[in-house]
């Protein structure tokens, strides 16, 4: 298993992975970009030009996770969401899209600018899962207690790995 | 007020470094209120007007924070 991230030059980290986990990472990346379609911008050219998208609250409790509200106030969470919502979409997808394009088995090297990209679609991949699954702040222990067997040991794992490649990308970085 | 919510999904390493990067908080600052978030429930992580507490926002949500916004003055 990767040894997960350390420093590199400028900034920038560097990790080996294997084949094996590069795939399961494209392969999650690219459900996040099956997920979080482009941000929907209306008809009007102006509104378009200037990112003006839909208003409503996502009813995917994943997106609605993604994309929370950022207003108690229904009127004005609307407001902000239709000025907001289609450019942190097209950013939730070109870090998944740098995951994907720089994700290579062997010895990888991310520049700073690619690392932050990295450190947001991880964090994207365990919101995604996390809310899928449901998890709470004990799921490490959770783990531990699960049988193999269990119908939902592989995403759990899964979710545990993004955990410490997450954690492992931060400690770089600091 | 721009608050972030606790939720059992964000790392608090990460937590923690997003309040460093985003705010340039130094790091004794963001592991309290990454604390607070996580003891609490809640944290008030900055204040400004509400152009700047819009953008604080929009950059939390764009790092999975769970960030909201309570207007604190007379509209």
């Amino acid at each position: 298993m990767s040894s997960g991230f350390s420093r590199g030059k400028d900034g920038g980290v560097v990790a080996e992975f294997e084949a094996a986990e590069v795939s399961l990472l494209r392969s999650l990346v690219s459900m996040m970009l099956g997920i979080v379609s482009p941000g929907q911008t209306s008809d009007d050219p102006l509104e378009r030009a200037l990112g003006i998208g839909d208003s409503a609250v996502p009813s995917d409790p994943v997106l609605a996770r993604l994309f929370p509200s950022a207003y108690d106030d229904e009127k004005e969470a609307a407001e902000f969401r239709r000025y907001t919502e289609a450019t942190l979409r097209d950013g939730k997808r070109a870090d998944a899209q740098t995951v994907h394009d720089t994700a290579r088995p062997g010895r990888a090297e991310l520049t700073a600018e690619q690392a932050q990209a990295w450190l947001r679609s991880l964090n994207d991949l365990r919101l995604t899962l996390g809310t899928k699954l449901d998890v709470t702040e004990e799921i490490h222990d959770e783990i531990a207690m699960m049988s193999e067997d269990d119908p939902r040991y592989p995403a759990y794992v899964t979710y545990d790995w993004l955990t410490y490649l997450q954690d492992s990308l931060v400690r770089a970085l600091w | 007020m721009t608050i972030v919510w606790n939720d059992p999904v964000n790392l608090m390493s990460y937590v923690t470094y997003v309040f460093q990067t985003v705010f340039g908080y130094t790091r004794e600052k963001a592991e309290k209120l990454m604390m607070d978030v996580h003891r609490k429930g809640k944290a008030v992580v900055s204040s400004g007007t509400r152009e700047e507490m819009e953008r604080d926002v929009q950059i939390l949500h764009s790092y999975g924070l769970w960030a909201t916004l309570q207007p604190d003055s007379v509209k």
